[in-house]
């Protein structure tokens, strides 16, 4: 099956279930690379619909302070692409099901080779990537390679995108349609941005493609908000900033998903 | 590949450039492209910027025949494209002034900018004063301790500088955080890049406010000598003085362009800013939202960088600089920091001029091309800043080589 048809059955069954799918977003390597692993097994028990698993980058300009510090710990760890697939291959090996979605920095993948790089996530088990820093105009190569190895490529859209580009962006992305719910980094916000439902409506007429909304989602209530508009919750820098203070990250994704099931 | 005039505006020069950004930031700098484009046709627009270069920026600079270092050297004739005569001390003002008048134009208040050496960040300090604009600069910590006057200057031009404490605290640290800051208030800011880098439009616009250096010294250079240089020399940071005075050579196929990047310890090391230099860890990829030459390792990851001088001490180069070499138009050499610190203690005894350190290295090549060179060859190097900011660096040098 390929990671387009996985990624779409696990959106699909979640809808199925009248809520919406949680993707959380940690980082390989951090705190260690073994216990990475342990934290997206406890993630993948706990309910996660879909998992993005980070691969660091020296300079994620993407990123708040949160995901830095998680993706400078991993570096640090030695973690590197080669690496992180052979991780991928080892959760594969612990028989955890749901679709991973790599997300990274462009230059770490072009000094891996594109062609090479979505080959071989392929082939370790992954269904997608999503690249924050490459806009469709300049992805030619990795989208090619994605298409010919069944891997989703994600692409992200900003309540700063107009109309226009919305649909051009979207008709390119696959998988699903990635909205960055702010314009800003990633890392926790104390409330939902202020017009997303809007944002989202937008989005609705622009594609038919499943919506996950991102950036700025760290608590049970904003995800439930955010859970009403969308098809896709993604929390990443509040599981990051968990377990780093030590805390169950299984145990923080239990209590998303709760709340995500809870009637709207 | 034929080197084409820059009437037009692409946003790759050959493969180099393009804008790997957050989709966040693509309406802002598509806007940029069109208020710039836009700016270009304007008569108003640029009769301001014109007249502020004349009488706020002190344009045009000196070109200046250097005949003690020349005769001293025993070669070509050595002319200096006097940019630390600029105010504020170097050519990053040129940039800077044209860039915050397109923001006053684009109607954003609030300008950003990252610093390395601290000329750029003083540059946008000082046309922000002039324009009432509000200006937060970011600046590695690194950075900060050891150009100190430029942060004072800054303050007291009325800007914030705010530290940067991530990565290598560097060049490369403060331009994250400000893209960071961009990507956050995009819609109020406007982020003042200062070097022939980032993404498009920025190299292109750069270019653009820069080339008064090259387009100034090619008419000094035939109404005061009577002919062009036989080479033209500029150090290479991001690159934007040496872009600056080359594109106004760049039809003059007989006028040699020499490049010189950071060699910090000797590029054999490691420990430099030698882009070109050094085929191991310098391969094109992207930084900061363009494709070019890259300083990282096998797996892609940005190495830390070394230069005396900080505002050569960055992993990437202006794309169209990759694409002038790789269409071999202009070469790229590099100077060490010793030879950068001889060249500045040579020009400050011999001509009464210090340098600032990222020019020495250009300083540097100049004189090593002079030296074998006949005598009736013309040597133009852009002097593209003054030493000011340097001295406490300058003095720590010459303590440590103390015996």
């Amino acid at each position: 099956m390929s990671g387009l048809t996985r990624i779409a059955t696990a959106f699909q069954r979640a809808r199925g279930a009248g809520r919406a799918a949680l993707l959380p977003y940690f980082t390989l390597g951090f705190p260690t690379p073994e216990a990475s692993l342990d934290v997206v097994a406890a993630i993948a028990a706990a309910g996660a619909d879909l998992i993005e698993l980070g691969l660091p980058f020296s300079d994620p300009l993407a990123d708040g302070s949160s995901i830095q510090r998680s993706t400078q710990v991993a570096l640090k760890n030695g973690t590197n692409l080669a690496g992180c697939l052979a991780q991928v291959r080892s959760l594969r090996g612990r028989g955890i099901e749901q679709p991973f979605l790599l997300m990274g920095y462009i230059n770490p993948i072009l000094a891996y080779g594109p062609e090479r790089f979505a080959a071989e996530a392929a082939a370790a088990g992954a269904d997608g990537l999503i690249v924050p820093d490459l806009p469709p105009e300049e992805a030619g190569d990795l989208e090619v390679a994605c298409r010919e190895h069944g891997q989703a490529l994600v692409y992200l859209v900003a309540p700063t995108t107009p109309a226009a580009r919305l649909k051009q962006v979207a008709a390119r992305s696959s998988g699903f349609l990635y909205l960055a719910s702010l314009a800003g980094v990633t890392g926790a916000r104390r409330t939902v941005a202020p017009g997303l439902a809007a944002f989202v409506a937008r989005a609705r007429r622009a594609t038919s493609l499943p919506l996950a909304v991102g950036f700025g989602i760290s608590t049970p209530a904003q995800a439930g908000e955010v859970g009403r508009l969308a098809d896709g919750v993604i929390v990443g820098s509040a599981l990051v900033d968990a377990v780093g203070r030590g805390e169950n990250g299984g145990a923080f994704v239990a209590s998303l998903r709760a709340r995500l099931e809870e009637p709207g | 590949m034929p080197v084409t005039a820059t009437c037009t505006h692409p946003s790759k020069f050959g493969p180099f450039g393009g804008a790997y950004v957050p989709e966040v930031l693509v309406p802002a700098v598509t806007e940029l492209e069109a208020a710039f484009l836009e700016s270009r046709a304007d008569p108003a627009f640029q009769a301001e910027l014109q007249h502020l270069l004349r009488t706020y920026v002190g344009r045009p600079t000196a070109v200046y025949h250097a005949r003690r270092l020349s005769e001293l050297l025993g070669g070509a004739q050595i002319y200096l494209k006097r940019e630390d005569l600029a105010h504020s001390g170097a050519h990053k003002i040129n940039n800077a002034l044209g860039q915050a008048l397109l923001a006053r134009r684009m109607g954003k208040r609030r300008l950003i900018a990252e610093t390395g050496a601290g000329q750029h960040g003083v540059a946008t300090a000082t046309v922000a004063a002039l324009l009432g604009l509000e200006c937060i600069v970011y600046m590695g910590s690194v950075d900060m301790a050891r150009q100190e006057p430029n942060v004072l200057r800054m303050r007291l031009l009325g800007a914030q500088v705010r530290p940067v404490e991530s990565g290598s605290r560097t060049l490369k640290d403060a331009v994250n955080e400000a893209i960071r800051d961009w990507v956050t208030t995009v819609g109020e800011s406007y982020y003042l890049l200062g070097s022939a880098l980032g993404p498009h439009p920025y190299p292109t616009m750069v270019r653009e406010f820069q080339r008064v250096i090259g387009d100034e010294a090619r008419a000094q250079m035939l109404t005061g000598v009577g002919r062009l240089p036989d080479v033209v020399v500029a150090c290479v940071g991001g690159g934007s003085n040496a872009i600056g005075i080359f594109s106004a050579f760049l039809q003059d196929q007989g006028v040699h362009l020499i490049g010189v990047e950071a060699g910090g310890e000797g590029v054999a090391t490691g420990r430099h800013a030698a882009r070109f230099a050094d085929p191991l860890l310098g391969r094109p990829g992207v930084l900061h939202g363009a494709y070019t030459y890259v300083l990282q390792d096998a797996d892609g990851q940005i190495v830390e960088t070394h230069s005396i001088s900080a505002g050569l001490d960055y992993a990437a180069v202006g794309p169209e600089h990759a694409y002038l070499r790789q269409v071999e138009r202009a070469e790229y050499t590099w100077a060490t920091d010793d030879q950068a610190l001889e060249a500045f203690h040579l020009l400050a005894r011999t001509e009464g001029i210090l340098p600032a350190l990222e020019s020495a290295h250009a300083v540097a090549e100049g004189m090593r091309v002079a030296k074998i060179s006949d005598k009736e060859k013309i040597l133009l190097i852009n002097l593209s800043g003054r030493g000011d900011k340097d001295l406490n660096t300058v003095l720590q040098a010459m303590e440590a080589a103390r015996p």
